[in-house]
């Protein structure tokens, strides 16, 4: 197995801390962040192989953020997980080059699944 | 197996249904009954009541006109027999005035002077059978004549005193001395202060016979002369010879020529022509039996209501059966409107459970990840730590946690489907290809369960034009459910076939459970659900959603205890809405 990294990015930060830590309880290499500008400072400083990011977020939104996150660094995968869907919002998301769109809430199980299809392994 | 006649569309019995329920007087049989009459009341009225009248008015004036047929005839014939009568008579009377007003009662003593008279009279006129002068006490002077009748007292006799009075006198017909019908015709000179004498002649009453019989030219009718009291003056061809009582009823107070409609004394109908000849005792009865005409009458009468009462009934046929079409498209128009309006209701409802349940389930999502995850976090600490005291009890109560919140997010994301799928991607699909497919994904199951499951396509079906994925998500659907309907080891038919021109349909039969005909009727209303604890009553209203939008329907069959059928049936080209 290929050790990954993994940013949470979600406005409720009890979903952000609880699920990091319950990653970390996995050995996998988590954080997390509450604001789209936050995440973006934080890949900054660190390459994640992995971004969780929810769609709707006050400030920059979760769309705006995976764009810049493409641009900055193409290799990053990046999943939306959001409590809101529709079509619109699945295809834009998609367009802008999010691996998966899952809605809220998932399964921890499901989510490894797709961290280990995403980091390739 | 249902064919295509045995689906019928729940919503259009649904909509009759709550119809009545609602507006009792919008679907009721009793308002259709009441529109019926109405029509028919009211058509035929204004159809009928005109020809009636027609008819009645038509009716009156050819009676009037066959009437007046009759009438006229005898009219006249009795005036022109009337005007030779009184002719008759009074010619006679002048001459016999000329002659006592001419002569000296001593030329008129002289019998062979007299015989000279009754000569000439004879001649110019005809008729007279004999002639006498009478003195003013009633003796005969002198008399002229076949009969011995010379100094004779005629003072008793009632004409005698009649033509004292009254200087003139015709006499009714009698046998008299010379024993055959006649009538006497006297005439008064005064001499002096109060003396007078009278010429009296006898007129043979054939000649007035001879007269009338040219009134009468056919066999049904008659014409005679009766005095005031009825009694013949001369020979009748109904009611026989002179001095029998004629039965005629008369006409009260004719003073003049008088035609009326009678009935003789048999009860036929007569046409009567009464006329009382001036100047004399006699009455001119003239009798005519209607005959042909009247039988042209009748015929003419028969057809005139034979044609009112067939063309009524005509008339009521059609409007019967005008008013049965009528009656029954207003309630078909009812009905489908009715239809109309339960199906924009639901679409309307199905709308807002989607805005609201797009809202709600994003709400609600959020708090719920964080639930799950905290109750996750928990379950990995008790997992992890095999000294948690009472370790078993809490895994059990995060599962339940866990759980909840999957049920939860299940109803969410049934939510987040009504707001899904607005549009609509058409690709040719094969119908047996997708039911395939879907029965693909549930293949475990009905191996698991060892349920038997088959497919049916009827005939060569084209492909239609629909929705991929959506149709995936109805079928899947339709088939879950036939899946839960039977118990183990249960069958499950699939026939794919053509409805009617234009479309194909879907039917999924199972042997199961069946639905009660109430449950039918809201088993595609949105939260309706018998699944005690487990269902979210979103599943048969989001595929009812989607069928409709598809431009589709869904209907529902079921008996309890015999199983149950979905038809789905779809449009082979989509119709852009």
């Amino acid at each position: 197995m290929k050790p990954y990294s993994v940013l949470v990015v979600d406005d409720e930060e009890e979903f952000v801390t609880t699920l990091v830590e319950r990653l970390q309880l996995r050995a996998i290499d988590a954080e997390g962040a509450t604001r789209g500008a936050e995440a973006l400072e934080m890949l900054q400083k660190k390459e994640f192989d992995i971004i969780l990011l929810d769609v709707k977020m006050p400030g920059i939104g979760g769309l705006e953020v995976i764009r810049r996150i493409k641009a900055a660094h193409p290799k990053t995968e990046v999943i939306l997980l959001t409590g809101h869907s529709s079509e619109e919002a699945i295809e834009e998301g998609k367009n802008a080059g999010a691996l998966e769109y899952l809605m809220k809430p998932v399964d921890i199980e499901d989510l490894i699944r797709l961290f280990k299809r995403a980091s390739g392994d | 197996m249902p064919g295509p006649s045995a689906t019928k569309p729940p919503i259009r019995e649904a909509a009759a249904l709550e119809g009545i329920a609602a507006a009792p007087s919008l679907l009721s049989k009793t308002r259709y009954r009441r529109l019926w009459r109405t029509i028919v009341i009211s058509t035929s009225a204004v159809a009928l009541i005109p020809l009636i009248i027609m008819t009645f008015l038509s009716y009156h004036q050819y009676k009037k006109a066959f009437r007046l047929e009759s009438i006229n005839p005898v009219n006249d014939l009795t005036s022109s027999t009337q005007h030779s009568l009184e002719f008759f008579i009074s010619e006679r009377r002048s001459a016999l005035m000329m002659i006592i007003n001419d002569k000296s009662f001593e030329e008129l003593s002289n019998e062979d002077n007299l015989a000279g008279i009754l000569d000439n009279l004879s001649m110019a006129f005809g008729g007279f059978v004999d002639l006498g002068l009478i003195d003013s006490e009633g003796n005969q002077l002198s008399y002229v004549g076949p009969y011995d009748l010379g100094g004779r007292n005629y003072s008793d006799q009632g004409w005698f005193h009649e033509v004292r009075l009254r200087d003139v006198h015709v006499s009714e017909v009698f046998m008299g001395y010379r024993n055959f019908p006649h009538f006497v015709i006297a005439v008064k000179h005064k001499m002096g202060a109060r003396g007078f004498y009278v010429l009296r002649a006898t007129i043979d009453s054939e000649m007035l016979t001879r007269r009338i019989s040219h009134a009468v030219l056919d066999p049904s009718s008659d014409a005679f002369l009766i005095n005031k009291q009825g009694i013949l003056q001369s020979p009748s061809r109904f009611y026989g010879d002179v001095f029998e009582k004629c039965p005629v009823r008369l006409p009260l107070y004719a003073t003049s020529l008088k035609v009326v409609e009678e009935e003789d004394e048999n009860g036929r109908p007569i046409v009567l022509g009464y006329a009382p000849v001036e100047q004399s005792p006699f009455i001119l009865l003239l009798i005519k039996r209607p005959g042909e005409l009247r039988g042209n009458w009748f015929s003419l009468r028969t057809e005139l209501f034979g044609f009112l009462v067939i063309s009524s009934l005509l008339i009521l046929l059609v409007v019967f059966l005008g008013a049965t079409y009528l009656s029954n498209r207003v309630r078909d128009a009812d009905i489908k409107r009715a239809d109309i309006f339960h199906k924009m209701e639901y679409t309307n409802k199905l709308a807002a459970i989607g805005r609201l349940g797009a809202g709600v389930a994003h709400e609600i999502n959020n708090p719920l990840a964080i639930i799950n995850e905290k109750a996750g976090l928990m379950k990995d600490f008790v997992s992890l730590d095999e000294g948690f005291p009472r370790r078993e009890r809490f895994l059990d109560l995060i599962e339940a946690i866990l759980k909840s919140v999957e049920r939860c997010s299940v109803i969410t994301h049934r939510l987040l489907g009504f707001a899904k799928h607005m549009d609509v991607q058409t690709e040719p699909i094969h119908l047996e290809i997708l039911l395939k497919e879907v029965l693909g994904f549930l293949e475990k199951e009905a191996v698991h369960r060892d349920l038997k499951v088959s497919i049916d396509v009827r005939e060569d079906l084209p492909a239609i034009e629909s929705d991929r994925g959506q149709l995936q998500q109805v079928f899947l659907n339709v088939v879950n459910n036939a899946f839960a309907a039977v118990d183990d080891g249960g069958e499950i038919d699939i026939h794919i076939y053509r409805p009617r021109k234009g479309y194909e349909a879907v039917s999924v039969t199972d042997n199961g459970h069946g639905i009660s005909k109430e449950i039918q009727e809201h088993i595609f209303e949105p939260f309706f659900t018998t699944k005690k604890g487990y269902g979210t009553g979103l599943g048969l209203s989001i595929t009812y959603g989607i069928v409709e939008k598809l431009g589709g329907q869904i209907s529902v069959e079921s008996e309890v205890g015999k199983g149950t059928t979905f038809t789905v049936m779809l449009p082979i080209k989509r119709e852009e809405q």
